[in-house]
C-alpha cells in the first residue's frame, strides 16, 4: 500500500521534473516545478517530517517559485527561440553524461544497506514534529539559525541594490 | 514499508534531471529552476536519512538549505533582471563578457 503510494508520487515528481526541461516557456517550467515540490512534500510526510513538508509548501512553492513567476512575468521576454550558438556538441554530450552520473548514484544507492525505519514514538517526542525541530533549532543549532537570519538580511539588501536602476535615488 | 534505497534512488534521479537541465537549457531562468530541482533532490536524501536514523539533524539541515535557497533565489533573480536590462536577452550565451 505504502509502496504503491510511493510509486505514484515518484512518477508524478519525475514527470513534473522532466516537464521542466521539455517546456520552452520558462513560465510553464516554473509551474511544473511546483508539481515536483508538492510531490516531494507528500514524500516528506511519508518520512514523518511533517514540519519540513509544511515548510516545503509554504516557502518553496509559496515564496520562492512565486518570486520566479513574478520575475518571468516582469521581464516578459520576447518568445525568442533560444538556440545554442556556441558549442553545440555540449547538448549531445549532456545525456550520456547524465546517464553516467545516474549510474554512479544508483551504484552507491545499490550498495546502501537497507535499514528499518525506527518505531514511531507517539506524542510530541517523535522526530520531525514542529516540537522536536523547534527544540533542536533553538538549543543545539541556535548559532546556524542566527547566521541564516543574517544571510537572509544580506540577500534582501543585495537584491535591492542589484535590481535597482542606475541613477535611482 | 518503503525501503530507504527507493528514496535515495528517486533523489538521485531528480538531481540528475536538474544537472542535465543545466547543460541543455539556454534560458537563464530555466537553468535557475534546474538548480532548485537539484537542491530538492538533495533535500529528499537528507530527509530520508533523517527519518530512517531517527535523528532530527538532517531536517534542520534541510531547513537551512531552504533558507539559503530563498536567499539565492532573491539575489540570483536580481542579477537576472540586471543582465536583462543591459542586454535585452535571457540567453546565457549573451552574458559572456568575462570569457576570454
Amino acid at each position: 500500500m505504502e509502496k504503491a503510494l510511493f510509486i505514484i508520487i515518484a512518477v508524478i515528481a519525475v514527470a513534473a521534473a522532466l516537464n521542466v526541461l521539455i517546456q520552452r516557456n520558462p513560465l510553464y517550467s516554473a509551474l511544473s516545478l511546483i508539481g515536483t515540490m508538492a510531490a516531494l512534500s507528500v514524500l516528506y510526510v511519508m518520512l514523518r517530517a511533517q514540519f519540513i513538508a509544511a515548510v516545503q509548501i509554504v516557502v518553496y512553492a509559496g515564496a520562492i517559485l512565486v518570486l520566479f513567476i513574478f520575475v518571468i512575468m516582469l521581464l516578459n521576454a520576447p518568445k525568442q527561440q533560444l538556440q545554442i550558438d556556441k558549442q553545440k556538441g555540449l547538448r549531445y554530450l549532456a545525456i550520456p553524461l547524465a546517464g553516467l552520473l545516474l549510474a554512479e548514484a544508483f551504484y552507491v544507492v545499490w550498495r546502501v544497506q537497507d535499514i528499518a525505519m525506527p518505531v514511531v514514538k507517539e506524542g510530541e517526542e517523535a522526530v520531525g514534529t514542529t516540537w522536536s525541530v523547534g527544540v533542536a533549532l533553538f538549543t543545539h543549532y541556535l548559532l546556524p539559525f542566527q547566521v541564516a537570519g543574517v544571510l537572509l538580511l544580506m540577500a534582501l539588501i543585495g537584491a535591492v541594490v542589484l535590481a535597482r536602476r542606475e541613477g535611482d535615488k | 514499508m518503503v525501503p530507504l534505497s527507493w528514496y535515495l534512488g528517486l533523489s538521485a534521479l531528480l538531481f540528475t534531471i536538474g544537472a542535465m537541465g543545466v547543460f541543455i537549457k539556454r534560458n537563464t531562468i530555466t537553468i535557475f529552476l534546474c538548480i532548485e530541482l537539484m537542491l530538492n533532490g538533495v533535500n529528499l536524501t537528507l530527509v530520508a536519512l533523517s527519518g530512517f536514523f531517527g535523528d532530527v539533524s538532517g531536517q534542520l539541515f534541510v531547513f537551512m538549505v531552504i533558507a539559503v535557497a530563498a536567499a539565492e533565489a532573491a539575489v540570483g533573480l536580481a542579477i537576472i533582471i540586471s543582465i536583462f536590462r543591459n542586454r535585452e536577452s535571457l540567453n546565457v550565451d549573451d552574458a559572456d563578457t568575462l570569457k576570454l
